[in-house]
């Protein structure tokens, strides 16, 4: 009997059980965000924003508009991610995946890759949300879509890791609450980082968000707080040390089997 | 027929340090229903999930079809089906699409015909568009079989398939399994049931303790199940066996206060009644007498104790 090298069938039936899962959790998993967001822009982007003057001349509600879609992919690509893991997990079908013939590669190609979908789909609704709010230019379109993929493929590989790592449910929560969350807000969602005091700015440099933002807003208006090439560099250096760590993870079986 | 699982020298110990399975030696012929038999925490869980590729062996090899389950998963665990022992599904997935998923994940096209079929062979026909968490405890089992058997394997594990069960989908089950055997699939399964490995199975695996203390033809094993004990308790204690008993199988125990005579319950005629005659005629008095079934029971409590001369 001849086995295929590569399981198509396999990686479909877990990226299609995966996409299910979203559109029966519908309200939660696209309507929260986009929800949100709104109020963001309500909130910082017209009533706020009408009393700040232009930032490197663009409007403020415009502005924050490549933070936004940040903060909203980076959160919901981890928790997605992390979730869509864990949960086999926690319920105890993980066993299934263990003892079906599909290889670590095809297993995070078929969760990442769904999750991708999800957190990128995501981004673009919440850019077709802002523009109902502000117009909106993007000088360059295709690296901003780069840009939004790389970053979903990176913070969702990501969220892999932490959804193997995870032994509960306050673990699962830990990372993005505790961690992703302030990092976003303190990189330069809501301000260009050129706005901080000068210590703060150095410090600043030290949050890695700050470099995916500033890429991301680059695309947006050409304006960067950061060289556009270190901030490709950094987005791509963590997409491989992502890709490192879950190699890791299957090649010792961490966590997934005994 | 030949040989469809091999499992050499395959031992765990677990990261707790628990050592759940000594160096373990078993051929599994294709084709056959094999009951491996043993008490809570033999083993029996570890050694199925070190061949479906759940937990890492410490030591040994595992090949299913001619597949190493390490080297050459893919094809190894395309070939095996696995209804674990603990019930786990999808809470919010209808049964149809987790059935349709499980076939996928071992690589098949769609074949809604042979779904259909399944789902109607273990009554889940109805509950085809049920969510799983509507279901009752007997279904989700049902459903979890239909897993295991959606990309029809060769190979099939049923651990522990009628613990909890009820008497319905125990039937249902026992069907299934004939059935599956008449299609050639190999199936082995666990229990503590004794009477489960009698009813079902060509062969009986004994594991205590991480060993594989038996490994016998259920009828040889239905011969010993045949053989019967004849106790006589004595009014004298005996040194030994009387010379003019030789013809008996016949054995001293509690320091030759009792007569053991193991005898065959099928032969055409039982002896018995010779050898009381001959009794009386030595003088040899007793007590009382009673007789008692040595059943797969004792022949497994004898294993497990380490006995086996009491049932030899
Ligand atoms: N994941 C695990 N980690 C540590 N010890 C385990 C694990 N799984 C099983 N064991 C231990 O291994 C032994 C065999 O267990 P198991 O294979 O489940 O037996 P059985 O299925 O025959 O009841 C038991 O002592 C059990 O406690
Ligand atoms: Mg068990």
């Amino acid at each position: 009997m001849n086995t295929p090298r590569f399981n198509y069938h396999g990686v479909w039936a877990i990226y299609q059980f995966e996409i299910a899962r979203t559109l029966r959790t519908l309200l939660q998993s696209i309507a929260t965000p986009v929800i949100t967001t709104s109020l963001y822009f309500v909130v910082f982007g017209s009533a706020i924003g009408s009393r700040m003057s232009n930032i490197d001349g663009v409007p403020y509600g415009a502005f924050i508009v490549p933070g936004l879609m940040m903060l909203a992919v980076l959160t919901e690509s981890i928790s997605n991610s992390s979730f869509a893991i864990y949960l086999p997990k926690f319920t105890g079908t993980i066993y299934e995946l263990l003892s079906a013939p599909v290889s670590p590669f095809e297993v995070v190609l078929a969760y990442v890759g769904a999750a991708t979908t999800k957190s990128v789909v995501l981004g673009l609704l919440i850019l077709a949300t802002a523009s109902m709010f502000v117009p909106l230019q993007i000088l360059h379109p295709w690296w901003m879509l780069s840009f939004l993929v790389l970053t979903a493929l990176s913070f969702c590989l990501f969220g892999f890791v932490i959804g193997i790592w995870a032994n509960g449910w306050e673990q699962l929560q830990f990372i993005p609450m505790l961690v992703v969350t302030p990092l976003t807000f303190l990189g330069g969602t809501f301000y260009s980082i050129s706005m901080l005091p000068p210590m703060w700015q150095k410090l600043a440099l030290f949050n890695p968000v700050v470099y995916l933002i500033s890429g991301f807003r680059w695309s947006f208006n050409g304006r960067a707080d950061v060289a556009i090439e270190i901030s490709l560099a950094f987005i791509a250096g963590f997409f491989l040390l992502c890709l490192a760590m879950v190699w890791w993870i299957f090649r010792s079986g961490y966590r997934l089997k005994a | 027929m030949s040989t469809v699982l091999d499992i050499r020298n395959v031992s765990k110990t677990y990261a707790s340090g628990v050592s759940a399975l000594q160096p373990i030696n078993l051929a599994i012929e294709e084709g056959e229903i094999f009951a491996l038999l043993g008490p809570n925490g033999a083993g029996k869980t570890t050694l199925i999930s070190i061949i479906c590729g759940i937990v890492t062996p410490t030591a040994g090899t595992v090949v299913a079809g001619g597949y190493d389950v390490q080297r050459d998963y893919r094809g190894a665990r395309s070939l095996i089906g696995l209804v674990p022992q603990e019930l786990a599904t999808d809470a919010y997935e209808t049964v149809w699409a987790t059935v349709s998923y499980s076939r996928g994940l071992f690589g098949r096209a769609p074949d809604a015909g042979y779904i259909e079929k399944m789902l109607r062979a273990l009554s889940l026909w109805d509950k085809r568009d049920a969510r799983i968490r509507t279901l009752s405890g007997g279904m989700k089992r049902r459903v979890m079989i239909a897993k295991a058997l959606s990309h029809e394997p060769r190979i099939l594990f049923l651990d522990e398939p009628t613990a909890g069960v009820d008497v319905e989908l125990r039937r249902d089950m026992w069907a299934l399994v004939r059935e599956l055997r008449e299609q050639g699939v190999t199936i082995i399964l666990t229990t503590h049931y004794i009477e489960e490995a009698e009813e079902m199975a060509d062969r009986v695996g004994v594991i205590n303790h991480g060993r594989l203390m038996l490994v016998e033809d259920k009828h040889t094993l239905m011969k010993k199940l045949g053989q019967k004990r004849l106790k006589l308790n004595l009014h004298q204690p005996l040194d030994s066996v009387p010379a003019a008993l030789a013809a008996w199988r016949l054995t001293l125990e509690a320091e030759g206060h009792e007569l053991h005579y193991l005898f065959d319950t099928r032969a055409e005629h039982s002896d018995v009644p010779a050898l009381l005659r001959a009794l009386d005629e030595l003088g040899i008095a007793f007590k009382d007498l009673n007789t008692e079934q040595s059943s797969l029971e004792d022949i497994f409590v004898g294993l497990v104790s380490g006995e086996r001369e009491r049932v030899a």
